[in-house]
């Protein structure tokens, strides 16, 4: 087994585009549910309308640009639609109620009904030419050091996309450091209490989850540009589960806690699964026992055992502090 | 009780009118399923007093409060405060317009400094809007709210305690952390519900002087309350409540005499529970 | 040994556990499959999410849904002769078979090691035949049947969060579990080949003693613990996704049927084409529904379960036995979701994310009910079913579970604490 080539994949999986875009929709995520509170189920969602907002608006004949700004304001509507009826019921409602759309509305944008707009089980593609216009690097050439190497177009991709984490997370430091972030802390503690204080507690919850959700759509974008391809099978539930996991692991409601879940939880999913790769094909008896398709799952089930693991027994994550942690006496 | 006393003359009725009324209420109505919980037919608090609301188990005193307070909604009747009428405001307006309440089980915001408890509780930073956090100019207002709090935390004897963790006060400061932080509000009417309650009772004494302090410092201070001997001490008018409904009002001596008062107590001793 | 360390074993134990069983599979090799085209004068279309199934001897072997491509593949057993047929019902609209006398192709003859391929020509669809009274008729049969299932899986959700306050979302993967370990008994080459309704049995007892070990091994421990619900929560969707994984790994991705009443022939009632399994699942789990109903109503057990329910502390100082009562309501939860699997896996496939699929329209159930209340539950679960199904009067069929989705906010919109649900007191 090579263990050389692995690990140099595995940094590059780390630092690579679709790690970043994991990183921005767990900012977003982290906003929602570390810092308000806010039992977010569906996120996914908010990538999906996000990077078909962008897609569709392409596909009839916008400019990139304008198709970016649509997909944020679609992703944030979509806060705003899933809140209004939830955010004053009980945190479980929430729950219960994005996991839901979550499902439906990658089962509508798959229909065939909604295919003249959406493609249906095909999706969108090529819609990010003016995106790669803008690369300065040439998209065939090599980059790096040693093995370590991207190409051109991916290059781009990556400092977009991590320039982007950056900024995000500077925003998300503003707000949170704000009077503004400390109701949300506020409500994340005692809702009731927090009203009694005179704030306006169900506009502070839909406020972030409108924002959270319009920076999942900026991740969703991220992901469908690096690909150039946006496909409903694409969203699956697992994602929002994967994200929490990014959270939580990271630490919910710190600052760098996203980027560093991101980072950490990439590198050890990606390692997890080129072990089992390898020890599926070059060691008998796991051979025999599972498909190559089935060692590609282990990596899953790890996935929901280390979130339960974690939940119990290090709930604040790297950077939390055990004192903030999200065991709640409720 | 002397002539200047601001309830002299006041008939000890329920729903009797008072001279000058900060809050009234008609007609309140509130039901679970089947149960009357408040049937409040006429209540009307008199400004800059300590009136403390009692009753038996059961008898409807928080659901007043939630009432009052926009916490839930009645199922009939309306009450204004300052004359302006309270029937639909949302539970964050009733506080902003300056009537504050705090809870039976002391809500600390337990996650937050003590100092960010209190700087939650401060109207109008414009940091608190998102407009407001992105552009910044909050600092200012940040400033005079910080030295507000240090104010009030003195006066409390909570200055020491800045910038612990809420949650790892002990009861009794937790208890006046929740009244100075109902302050910095700078209300009108400061509704206290069960104030003594969990709270050691060697400091009950100091917990009742900073009450007084309150309606000394120009507020109007209704605390629901079990303990006599405190209601007693220094309450300038009591509201007797049963089965939802007010069943007696007057000045303290004249409750602990009042034979319906009594009967409702003692109704409940012998297990003929107001439900 | 210390309460982490038990925790930690008892999970090892139980993944181990799960890991040592046999895995059904079949072997590589035969199989028959194809591409569905629809061609529209000179347009060639492939025709996704149209299912195919292969029968020998009018015993199911296998079923596909058509990709995006349009091609499907059903892997058979042997080299020999088979049937396939193309479920009409789930053909999109406009899209039809030009010839609708051949929906079913038989003597398909599969050599040793052969991937046979056969064509269902398609074109343009016609109008349905049927008359609208048929038509209403059948869907609401359709949509009794969906909602008994529901109903079944969504009593159990309801009853756990009422004693515990926990929504739980590993509830999906006891649905599958239940389907997967009756597949197991009846339809696993590796299994007892038992007959579907005695595979029942082991099924449902797989999961009573599924709620079992939860509630024992985990989510016991967290209580007492205090850990706060959110975070039981969350690792309630750790434990679903976990265990969905490895139900695909152990399960594969393919969806089967169970041979069993498969390709059961249509009888006429009341002018109505009724399959009658559909008629034997709703009137199965109308029998369990009042079962459990008379629990809840007559018995020690049933009745302490609806006082904790209602308020835990008061029940424990009334001397019941919380506890052991939630014990209880875990076990019955298990059992009903693997029944509720079962009767799922009998009117579509079994597959490996089913209970996932069915969660949607499970929480709506429970919402439009009232989270907490068994006989809520219940109703809500049918009336879900019945809006789904009869949606499709007037809706594509590939929307009607978004249909439950509507249902859900609608329900939060006007009335939260749904039907049988009270509202909550502050304070």
């Amino acid at each position: 087994m090579d263990w050389g080539s692995v690990f140099i994949d595995g940094i590059l999986a780390t630092i690579g585009p679709v790690t970043a875009a994991y990183a921005i929709s767990a900012i977003g995520l982290n906003l929602q549910f570390g810092y308000a509170g806010l039992l977010n189920f569906g996120h996914v969602a908010f990538m999906l309308v996000g990077a078909y907002g962008m897609a569709i608006t392409v596909d009839v004949g916008g400019p990139l640009w304008l198709g970016i700004i649509v997909g944020i304001l679609v992703a944030a509507f979509l806060g705003f639609l899933l809140g209004l009826p939830t955010l004053r019921l009980r945190a479980d409602y929430l729950a219960i109620t994005t996991i839901a759309a979550a499902e439906a509305i990658r089962l509508v944008v798959r229909s065939s009904w909604a295919q003249p707009l959406t493609n249906g089980v095909f999706g969108i593609q090529g819609f990010a030419d003016s995106f790669f216009d803008l690369n300065p690097f040439p998209p065939a050439e090599l980059y790096g050091i040693g093995s370590l190497v991207v190409t051109g177009r991916k290059l781009w991709v990556m400092i977009v996309g991590w320039t982007i984490a950056a900024l995000l997370t500077l925003l998300i430091r503003r707000l949170i450091n704000s009077p503004w972030g400390r109701v949300l802390k506020a409500i994340r503690e005692d809702e009731d209490a927090t009203t009694s204080l005179g704030k306006n507690v169900f506009s502070y919850k839909l406020q972030a989850l409108m924002i959270g959700g319009a920076i999942g759509g900026i991740a969703g974008m991220l992901l469908a540009i690096e690909q150039q391809n946006v496909t409903p099978d694409a969203y699956l539930p697992q994602v929002t589960f994967i994200l929490y996991v990014i959270v939580i692991l990271g630490g919910a409601g710190t600052i760098l806690g996203p980027i560093v879940g991101a980072v950490v939880f990439q590198f050890l999913f990606f390692t997890i699964d080129a072990l089992m790769v390898n020890t599926q094909a070059n060691i008998g008896w796991v051979g025999d026992l599972l498909t190559p398709a089935a060692a590609g799952q282990v990596k899953l089930v790890l996935v929901g055992v280390g979130m339960m693991v974690l939940m119990v027994f290090r709930p604040q994550g790297i950077l939390g502090s055990r004192e903030e942690a999200l065991i709640d006496e409720r | 009780m002397n002539a200047d006393h601001p309830m002299h003359g006041v008939a000890p009725e329920p729903g009797v009118r008072k001279p000058d009324p900060v809050l009234i209420a008609t007609d309140l109505q509130r039901s679970f399923g089947g149960l009357q919980a408040v049937d409040v037919k006429h209540l009307e608090i008199q400004r800059h007093t300590v009136t403390s609301l009692i009753g038996p188990n059961g008898a409807g005193k928080t659901t007043l409060f939630n009432l009052l307070t926009g916490f839930d909604a009645p199922d009939h009747g309306e009450w204004h405060l300052n004359g302006g009428p309270l029937v639909g405001i949302a539970a964050f307006q009733v506080a902003r317009r300056g009537m504050v309440r705090t809870f039976q089980l002391t809500r600390s915001l337990a996650r937050l400094t003590v100092m960010d408890n209190m700087l939650v509780a401060a109207k109008d930073n414009k940091g608190e809007g998102l407009w407001g956090a992105l552009t910044g100019g909050w600092h200012a207002t940040e400033h005079a709210n910080e030295e507000r709090a240090n104010e009030l935390l003195e006066r409390f004897g909570l200055e020491h305690m800045t910038d612990e963790f809420a949650g790892s006060l002990s009861g009794g400061q937790r208890k006046l952390l929740e009244m100075a932080r109902a302050l910095m509000m700078n209300p009108e009417v400061v509704m206290l519900d069960e104030p003594m309650a969990g709270v050691n009772p060697a400091l009950t004494q100091s917990l009742l002087t900073h009450i007084t302090g309150l309606r000394d410092g120009g507020k109007t201070v209704i605390f629901v309350e079990h303990d006599m001997d405190v209601v007693q001490e220094i309450s300038d008018w009591v509201v007797v409540m049963a089965e939802g409904r007010v069943i007696a009002e007057g000045r303290p001596e004249e409750i602990a005499k009042n034979r319906t008062v009594i009967d409702a107590y003692l109704g409940e001793q012998h297990g003929e529970a107001a439900s | 040994m210390s309460r982490r360390a038990r925790f930690a074993w008892f999970w090892l134990a139980a993944i181990t556990l799960v890991a040592l069983s046999p895995v059904a599979s079949f072997a590589a090799g035969e199989s028959i499959g194809g591409k569905l085209i629809q061609t529209t004068g000179e347009d060639r279309v492939p025709i996704a999410g149209v299912t195919v199934i292969v029968l020998q001897d009018d015993v199911e072997i296998g079923r596909d849904d058509s990709d995006a491509e349009g091609a499907w593949e059903i892997p058979v057993p042997a080299a020999g002769i088979y049937e396939a047929r193309l479920d009409t019902s789930t053909l999109p609209d406009g899209v039809g078979l030009t010839d609708p006398e051949k929906e079913e192709l038989t003597d398909i003859n599969v050599r040793e090691g052969q991937s046979k391929k056969v064509i269902f020509p398609l074109g343009v669809g016609n109008a349905s035949s049927t008359s609208s009274y048929e038509r209403v008729g059948a869907l609401f049969i359709s949509g009794l049947k969906l909602g008994a299932i529901i109903a079944l899986c969504a009593v159990g959700l309801s009853l756990v969060y009422g004693v515990t306050g926990l929504v739980n979302f590993a509830h999906a993967e006891m649905v599958t579990l239940g389907a997967v370990t009756a597949y197991f008994f009846h339809a696993s080459p590796a299994g007892p080949q038992w007959p579907l309704i005695v595979a029942t049995v082991p099924a449902v007892l797989v999961g009573a003693g599924f709620g079992w070990a939860q509630e024992t091994g985990l989510w016991r421990p967290l209580r007492v613990r205090n850990t706060g619900l959110v975070a039981m929560m969350v690792v309630s969707i750790g434990l679903s996704f976990a265990m969905r994984h490895l139900i695909l790994i152990f399960f594969g991705g393919e969806p089967r049927a169970y041979p069993d009443f498969a390709g059961q022939p249509p009888i006429e009632i009341l002018g109505i084409s009724v399959v009658p399994k559909n008629l034997i699942t709703i009137g199965a789990a109308l029998v369990v529904l009042a079962g459990v109903g008379l629990f809840l109503q007559r018995s020690r057990s049933g009745t302490a379960m609806r006082a904790v329910s209602d308020d835990s502390d008061l029940a424990e100082s009334s001397g019941i036995d919380v506890n052991r009562i939630i014990l209880i309501t875990w076990m019955l939860a298990g059992g009903l979701a693997a029944l509720g699997g079962i009767f799922f896996g009998l009117n579509e496939a079994v597959q490996w994310d089913m209970g996932f699929r069915l969660l949607l329209l499970i929480f709506a159930a429970v919402v439009l009910g009232g989270l907490g209340t068994a006989y809520g539950a219940m109703v809500g679960g049918f009336v879900v079913g019945i809006a789904v199904e009869m949606s499709t009067l007037f809706m594509p069929n590939e929307l009607k579970t978004a249909v439950g989705l509507v249902v859900l906010i609608v329900i939060l919109l006007v009335r939260p604490q749904g039907l049988f649900g009270t509202k909550e007191r502050i304070g």
